[in-house]
């Protein structure tokens, strides 16, 4: 049987950036994995191990490439920022309809902003709503356009953990309603283990993949005993490369 | 929006500007009865002459070629300035080679440029609204170069990644970012332009406020050249108020929901 087509296939040798100072900072070592179709990826490792340079690459924000991104599929991205990036002078909704492209412009919205709870603010402007609000009209944005790929960069960071939990709950039935590849990038390993299907640990700068876990788990057990056991145990692997299990 | 304490508000404004400009109206009439000087006439002078000048259409006249002047060097002066500022604030390099140039617009004497302008393009109106564009286009190059220096990266970064094209990207996250530099311009912009406006044509225009300022100064009627000047500048102050203001609290209507 032929091996599928994975939706995004990453094979970079590193970045170094010219630091303020005039130095050179290897922010990233070589790296590369691949993302199989409709999975859910976490990257996850500790601050400035180059993850978000990852994720810059794979948007083409951060060029030249000394190496091979490759997004397969409709060849669609969409990002989640660390911030909501939205537009302060357009209504929600036409934040969700200008990132469309022109073809998609008249698509019906109304099942998606239902399913994150924005169904009442889509005439909102974005300076009128709350932190977890934003964050949920820019993961709106990013499904409405159907992406093959999808980029989330730290996406529940400075939310209070109730705030955090749902927007965590409401990413994964936003997924489920519309499967798609997720890499999402946070410093939470519980987080990371909540939600993924696999977990790629980086090493401190420059940063490499130390460790891929895969979870088998269905994520309607992963409560909060077995988050905080299991990443006890990828923090415990320290020197592991490869690709590992856990339950 | 506005509610009652909006208009009370409103209300006690205007009675403010009223009370002021009575005083000095009133200040004004004294000191003009007490020195009877045919150079400083009564404010009742002023409104005799606008009212003859209105009445014989002179002041009409004169009133709409001078705006036309004004409106056509504006829209000049904004529609090559605006892009070029714009430009040399995303562009550093080329920034580096047109700054000098700049720098010698922006301290040329105005008129300067207006005189060089009639010797080498003769007295027409083409040398005469090009002149005064020459003098505004630094000034609007200067603060769209500003506002483009400061468009958000965060913002761009989101565009580019939804591949917003040329026109979504302008009209929805750069424009509404340079609205307040765009409006500065303007402000700054309309109130230069109709200064030098009169220059331009008191040197070479046979017709216009300045043209007639001119005449009169000959005349030394100093109640017409007042009377001229007040009209045109109720002119600016309605077009300031009526246009301007009402249409820069349209373009920030957004900013009164910040959070």
């Amino acid at each position: 049987m032929a091996e599928a087509t994975p939706a995004l296939e990453v094979d970079v040798r590193g970045r170094r950036f010219r630091s303020a100072e005039g130095g050179e900072v290897h922010a990233l070592g070589a790296v590369a994995f691949t993302l199989p179709e409709r999975s859910f990826t976490c990257l996850t490792g500790p601050s400035g191990c180059g993850k978000t340079t990852v994720l810059r690459m794979i948007l083409g924000l951060d060029r030249p490439i000394d190496g091979r991104v490759q997004v397969n599929g409709s060849g669609r991205v969409a990002a989640v920022f660390q911030e909501p990036r939205l537009l302060p002078w357009r209504s929600v909704e036409d934040n969700v309809r200008l990132a469309l492209p022109s073809v998609d412009a008249g698509r019906p919205l109304g099942a998606l902003f239902d399913t994150l709870g924005l169904a009442a603010h889509r005439a909102l402007l974005p300076g009128e709503l709350s932190l977890g609000l934003a964050r949920r009209v820019a993961l709106a944005r990013a499904f409405a356009l159907e992406p093959s790929l999808i980029l989330l960069d730290e996406p529940f960071v400075s939310l209070d953990e109730d705030t955090a939990e749902r927007l965590r709950e409401l990413l994964l039935s936003v997924w489920r309603a519309r499967p798609t590849t997720v890499l999402m990038v946070t410093h939470d390993l519980e987080e990371a283990v909540a939600l993924a299907d696999r977990v790629i640990v980086f090493s401190a700068a420059p940063g490499t993949p130390r460790a891929s876990i895969d979870l088998a788990a269905p994520r309607g057990v992963r409560d909060g005993p077995w988050r905080v056991q299991a990443a006890a145990r990828l923090r415990s692997e320290r020197t592991m490369v490869g690709v590992g299990g856990l339950p | 929006m506005t509610g009652r304490a909006g208009v009370g508000a409103t209300l006690r404004h205007a009675g403010t500007v009223v009370l002021s400009v009575g005083v000095l109206i009133a200040a004004w009439a004294a000191l003009a009865v007490i020195l009877d000087q045919r150079a400083l006439p009564t404010p009742l002078a002023i409104w005799q002459a606008l009212l003859g000048e209105g009445a014989s259409g002179e002041l009409f006249f004169h009133l709409g070629a001078t705006l036309l002047r004004v409106a056509c060097a504006f829209v000049v002066a904004m529609a090559i300035g605006a892009p070029l500022g714009i430009w040399l604030g995303m562009q550093p390099g080329a920034n580096r080679v047109i700054d000098p140039w700049l720098m010698l617009l922006l301290n040329m004497p105005a008129l300067v440029v207006i005189v060089l302008a009639y010797i080498w393009f003769g007295l027409n109106e083409a040398a005469a609204i090009g002149a005064v564009a020459l003098n505004k286009i630094p000034n609007v190059v200067v603060t769209l170069r500003e506002g483009a220096r400061s468009l958000s990266r965060e913002l761009d970064e989101m565009a580019a990644v939804y591949r917003f094209g040329f026109r979504r990207r302008l009209r929805h996250v750069v424009l509404p970012q340079l609205q307040p530099y765009l409006a500065a311009a303007t402000r700054s912009g309309v109130a230069l332009i109709w200064k030098i406006v009169l220059v331009v044509e008191l040197l070479g225009r046979s017709n216009g406020v300045g043209f007639q300022i001119h005449l009169y100064f000959q005349l030394f009627d100093v109640a017409t050249i007042l009377a001229y000047t007040l009209a045109f500048v109720a002119v600016m102050m309605a077009v300031e108020y009526g246009v301007l203001q009402p249409l820069e609290s349209r373009a920030r209507r957004w900013q009164q929901h910040r959070g």
